[in-house]
């Protein structure tokens, strides 16, 4: 064996054996450093002759090369490791429990009138809006509802005890009704609207609160007739509800502002103890409707012979609950956060047509 | 109204069973509320007789009795009722048997050691009657074994059905009949027209003088009647449909009213002084009426009086004094046609309702006085005999006749339905309608149906008849293609506004829109206040949605929540309006104590700022110009509050910590901290269609230069920044503060305020001396309101 095959083995053996980086740098000072054992071999090339420079010269950058390579190599190893033995002594917890931010919600009663919006906007109704604090021609007497008609002391009315400039007595509206009067004088038929909003009646039991929220459709337009109003009320609820199989059933009922008049029954079924809407094995009582009686038409200045239509009504709160469950309306008005976490919808529950109007 | 079967059976003539009925009714519209059978709960009842009675050897006040119910053998039975003797027909109970009145269910039981195998039962403990005397003593012809209910006539269906205030008609047990005649179900029996004839002029003078509350009033005198107790077939009808029974005379008035949809009323002759007029009170006369209250009554109000005082409410309810009792001998039967208009103003300002007052204010039949009144003479002779005079008609009831012109398509046209002519016409005659004419038809609508004045009204007959099973679901026309928006701007700001507020954590609650005057009052006040609120805590319209939230906060705190974030989007109401708001109420923790962060941390006025500058982002609105000024309304605490304004006067929202009056006028401990945004004044952009305006992003990058400022502790750190960005508009992007300072280093009554601010180079990159001549304007810009260059 050569010197320069023992010296290199020596080298390599050795700078594989350092164990940390200071002393593989001290390998490499002996080594490759100003005067370490290959620097000095490489200073001999100078003084060989060309024969001689041309076999050593080869055969000592090589061990230059072989010498750097291990220190290298050597050297990422050791980092290496000295990461992972870091690495290990910097462990967290990862079971700790982080805040994610509160969850917000949208209420019922809104995300319902969303829902609807989405619903009839599809059959070409937009929504409509009005005053809540109206006065009584517009909630009663334009309705075809007389200052002496039993109607009205039936709908446990909120009065203001003032009057407006035209000697209007002004009050909570008892129904979303004024606002289809509204509409009819202000805008040309053809009308197609629904109007979902706050209505007020003096009343408060179980099921009554004193404040809540009621939907309405109007239709007037050329030959519109009771099959119409039959055929939007079952779009409507199959939409809503995402069922099939909802049967109505209407009957001659009594509105003042609608001739003729139907209370319209809804099919249900009794699943683990919950109302469940669909088929016909029991009836319930859900919306009031009608075609628009001909004097309501004549009072917003339309002729009654040229426009007809429909109407109907329906409470917004008791649609929630059918749908999602509540069996207490006063909790919808008390602000309850558990209440509201826990029937309310995420703010991403857009309803949607592709999507499916229930969340 | 309630009814009984057999009191229908009377005026229609049917096979149709109970169900079919009650099927039928709802769907012409007569809509059945209940149907009670009380032969139902008395089918385990029959009729036996007391074989012997024994005292009991117990027991002083117990008998033992043996019994036949017609099982075979005697029955052994305890009682205690002082009645019970031999031979005395009467109720039994077996074992298994449910006893109503006492809610018990009978079984073989030992009484003081004596075996008992049933019970004899009270008129109390059937739910008959309260008496409970003894038990219930049957003539003797009562059949041994048989079915107590059905040989007391008690099998007989209750029917109770809701009535629309249009039908008046369906307020008399007749008037329902007609309508099931008229829908197939049987024959309608006429209602007799009894001929009274009187053998003497009618001895109390009878008119009106009020021709307008009062049109028409026609009675008569029956001389020599005994006023007893009425016969057990029609106390047994009124009490079966609620009525308590009073004496024959009085059950008369009832009975007829409820028949025939007609009220009535009886006068005591002897407390009548000279004549009986129908007028207008007198402002302040009373009367006691026989409610057993006192009313005082106006001059727009129709009353009968005599010479000496008011003796009736017309058409609403009759007086004490001048009633009738067991000693009364001569009557005045009055039949009358009151206004329903002035009925209903009357009733409505005494706040009285009578059943009476129920069917004149819906107007009664006015082509039926005569034959009502003959109808009452004719039953009054009959329960309390007597001698009736000649009748008295004075005045004259408003004529009803109304042809309304009528095409037979418009069933088709409005119903949807093509009802074929004949039965139309058939239906109509049946309801009592005369029809006319051809093409056009001429309908004569019948007295009695008030309501019917034009040809929707014809539609609803014919078509509630025909059934709204026929109406064919007909789909609505539609537009083609698909449906195109129609929501407004307001509707789609709103929705925008809820569900971003929702996306940052807070949970929409919907309150109440009265509050109570207090609440109010701490929102410096209501504009409107209800007359009659349900309570005093929900009678002022809310001038701002917060009172409503702190409640429900405080209902939240108090039921150990620890974070509240509630908002509402709602109305306030006030004098000019109602103002759509968005209003948040932050209470409890902003962040709970967590092993990051430490202790809990509560609500700070800059997170209502957060919420309503997210929001109003949201919105649309242009929050880079919005202003933080002072000057929130009171319920705020004054330097910890700010309005969020376009200028000095359009504030578009309002936040801050609440004032501690308010924590107090609500009782909730603080701090809490709220905002309300105003969403009618926030600026509407322009739509100019969906192209967004044309962008590339900058080739170079941004250029980030900090600055930290010394100003007066006072100095508001928007001023600054406002100046800051006003430096150089062309290259200044954006200016940040992100750090205030006061302490080691910043002069007393100085702060340090940090801002960064980023430039934008146009093509090529700012020089050296370009970013110098930038620098020196920013910092000539600050010097201006009073910021100096921190050395």
């Amino acid at each position: 064996m050569s010197d320069l095959e023992t010296l290199s083995r020596d080298l390599l053996e050795r700078i594989h054996a350092a164990v940390d980086l200071t002393s593989l740098e001290a390998e490499r000072v002996a080594a490759l450093g100003k005067q370490g054992a290959i620097t000095g071999l490489l200073k001999t090339l100078g003084r060989m002759t060309a024969e001689e420079r041309q076999v050593e010269g080869p055969r000592i950058h090589g061990l230059r090369e072989r010498v750097a390579e291990a220190i290298t190599a050597r050297k990422a190893a050791l980092e290496a490791a000295e990461l992972e033995r870091k690495l290990a002594t910097e462990t967290l917890d990862m079971t700790l429990p982080v805040a994610t931010g509160p969850q917000g919600t949208v209420h019922p009663v809104s995300q319902v009138m969303d829902e609807l919006a989405e619903i009839f906007a599809d059959l070409g109704f937009s929504v409509a809006t009005g005053p809540e604090i109206e006065d009584d021609w517009h909630n009663f007497t334009a309705l075809n509802i007389p200052e002496t008609h039993p109607a009205r002391a039936m709908h446990d009315t909120f009065y203001f005890g003032e009057t407006d400039g035209e000697r209007r007595r002004m009050l909570l509206r008892t129904h979303t009704s004024p606002v289809q009067i509204r509409t009819m004088m202000r805008q040309k038929p053809p009308i197609y609207i629904i109007v979902p909003g706050r209505t007020y009646r003096s009343d408060s039991d179980a099921t009554h609160t004193p404040m809540f929220h009621q939907v309405e459709g109007l239709v007037i337009d050329r030959g519109i007739h009771m099959g119409h109003l039959k055929w939007t009320l079952e779009t409507f609820l199959k939409a809503y509800f995402e069922r099939d199989d909802i049967v109505l059933r209407l009957r001659p009922s009594y509105f003042p502002f609608t001739e003729p008049s139907a209370e319209v029954d809804v099919g249900y079924s009794v699943v683990k103890g919950r109302r469940v809407l669909g088929g016909s094995d029991a009836w319930m009582e859900l919306l009031g409707s009608g075609m628009v009686h001909p004097k309501v038409i004549a009072n917003c200045g339309l002729d009654p012979d040229e426009w007809q239509g429909f109407a109907f009504g329906c409470g917004i709160d008791r649609l929630a609950m059918l749908k999602y469950g509540m069996d207490d309306l006063r909790a919808f008005f008390d602000g309850d956060v558990r209440w509201l976490k826990h029937y309310g919808f995420s703010a991403l529950d857009v309803p949607t047509l592709s999507g499916g109007v229930g969340a | 109204m309630k009814f009984t079967l057999s009191w229908l059976k009377e005026h229609l003539e049917t096979d149709a069973s109970a169900g079919e009925i009650v099927e039928t009714l709802t769907s012409i519209g007569l809509e059945v509320e209940g149907v009670d059978n009380p032969a139902q709960k008395l089918a385990p009842f029959v009729i036996a007789e007391v074989l012997t009675a024994e005292r009991h050897p117990q027991a002083d006040k117990l008998q033992v009795l043996t019994v036949d119910a017609g099982t075979g053998g005697p029955i052994q039975v305890v009682c205690g009722a002082p009645n019970a003797r031999a031979g005395l027909k009467g109720v039994f109970g077996a074992p298994g048997a449910y006893v109503p009145g006492s809610d018990l269910t009978l079984k073989v039981a030992a009484i003081r050691g004596v075996e008992s195998r049933g019970m004899m039962c009270s008129v109390r403990e059937l739910e008959l009657g309260d008496e409970h005397d003894g038990i219930i003593e049957l003539p003797q012809e009562a059949p041994v074994g048989a079915s107590f209910a059905g040989w007391a006539g008690l099998d007989d269906p209750v029917i109770h059905v809701s009535v629309t205030p249009n039908r008046q008609d369906a307020m008399g047990v007749h008037g329902i009949a007609r309508d099931l005649a008229a829908a197939g179900l049987g024959t309608l029996n006429p209602i007799p027209a009894p001929e009274i004839t009187g053998s003497f002029a009618c001895p109390v003078e009878i008119r009106t003088d009020d021709p307008e509350g009062c049109p028409a009033f026609y009675g008569r005198v029956v001389r020599g009647v005994t006023n007893g107790q009425s016969p057990a077939w029609l106390q047994q009808r009124l009490k079966a449909v609620g009525q308590r029974p009073i004496s024959a005379l009085v059950d008369m008035t009832n009975y007829v009213m409820l028949s025939y949809g007609r009220p009535l009323h009886v006068y005591d002759v002897a407390k009548l002084q000279g004549a009986l007029v129908a007028r207008k009170a007198r402002e302040g006369e009373e009367l006691l009426a026989l409610n057993g209250k006192a009313y005082r009554l106006d001059r727009e109000m129709t009353v009968i009086a005599d010479d000496a005082a008011v003796h009736d409410i017309g058409g609403i309810m009759g007086g004490e004094h001048s009633g009738v009792t067991e000693a009364t001998t001569d009557i005045l039967i009055e039949c009358a046609y009151f206004d329903p208009e002035t009925i209903a103003r009357t009733g409505q300002k005494l706040a009285l309702t009578s059943e009476a007052r129920t069917r004149f204010e819906r107007g009664v039949d006015p082509a039926f006085l005569e034959q009502g009144l003959a109808l009452a003479t004719d039953l009054a002779l009959a329960l309390a005999g007597g001698e009736p005079s000649r009748a008295i008609h004075a005045g004259t009831p408003p004529a009803l006749e109304r042809t309304v012109p009528y095409r037979p398509r418009r069933t088709a046209e409005l119903a949807g339905v093509d009802v074929p002519e004949p039965r139309q016409k058939d239906i109509l005659r049946r309801l009592g309608f005369q029809v006319t004419g051809d093409g056009v038809w001429d309908v004569a609508v019948p007295s009695w149906r008030r309501d019917v004045g034009g040809s929707a009204d014809i539609v609803e007959e014919v078509i509630r008849m025909e059934g709204l099973g026929a109406v064919p679901s007909t789909p609505l026309p539609r537009a083609p293609g698909v449906a195109t928006p129609t929501a407004t701007p307001e509707q789609l700001l709103e929705r925008r506004v809820r569900r971003t507020a929702a996306t940052r954590g807070l949970n929409e609650a919907v309150t109440w829109s009265f509050i109570s005057e207090g609440e109010a009052e701490a929102f410096g006040g209501a504009a409107w206040m209800l007359e009659n609120p349900i309570s005093e805590d929900l009678k002022a319209m809310r001038p701002s949605l917060l009172p409503g939230l702190i409640a429900a906060a405080r209902r939240n705190l108090a039921r150990g929540a620890e974070s509240v974030r509630l908002f509402e989007i709602g109305r306030r109401y006030l004098a000019d309006g109602e103002r759509p708001t968005l209003a948040i109420v932050l209470a409890g923790e902003q962040a709970p104590r967590h092993w990051r962060s430490g202790r809990a941390q509560p609500f700070n006025a800059y997170d209502a700022k957060a919420e309503a500058v997210a929001i109003l982002t949201a919105a649309g609105a242009p929050v880079d110009n919005l202003q933080a000024l002072e000057g929130t309304s009171g319920v705020y605490h004054p330097g910890r509050s700010a309005r969020l304004s376009l200028g000095p006067k359009n504030a578009l929202a309002e936040f801050g910590e609440l004032h501690p009056a308010t924590l107090r006028a609500f009782d909730i401990a603080g701090p809490i901290v709220a905002a309300e945004i105003f969403l009618d004044r926030i600026p509407q952009k322009r739509t100019s269609g969906h192209m967004r305006e044309a962008y590339a992003p900058p080739p170079l990058q941004a250029v980030k230069r900090d600055f930290a400022f010394l100003v007066p502790l006072a100095t508001k750190a928007d001023a600054l920044v406002r100046a800051v960005r006003g430096a150089d508009k062309h290259a200044i992007t954006s200016v940040s503060l992100f750090d205030v300072f006061t302490g080691p280093g910043v002069p007393e009554g100085q702060k340090s305020l940090a801002l960064e601010v980023s430039l934008q180079p146009g093509v090529r990159s700012f020089t050296e001396d370009e970013l110098k001549v930038i620098s020196d304007r920013i910092v000539a810009a600050a010097g201006k309101v009073g910021a100096q260059l921190r050395g």
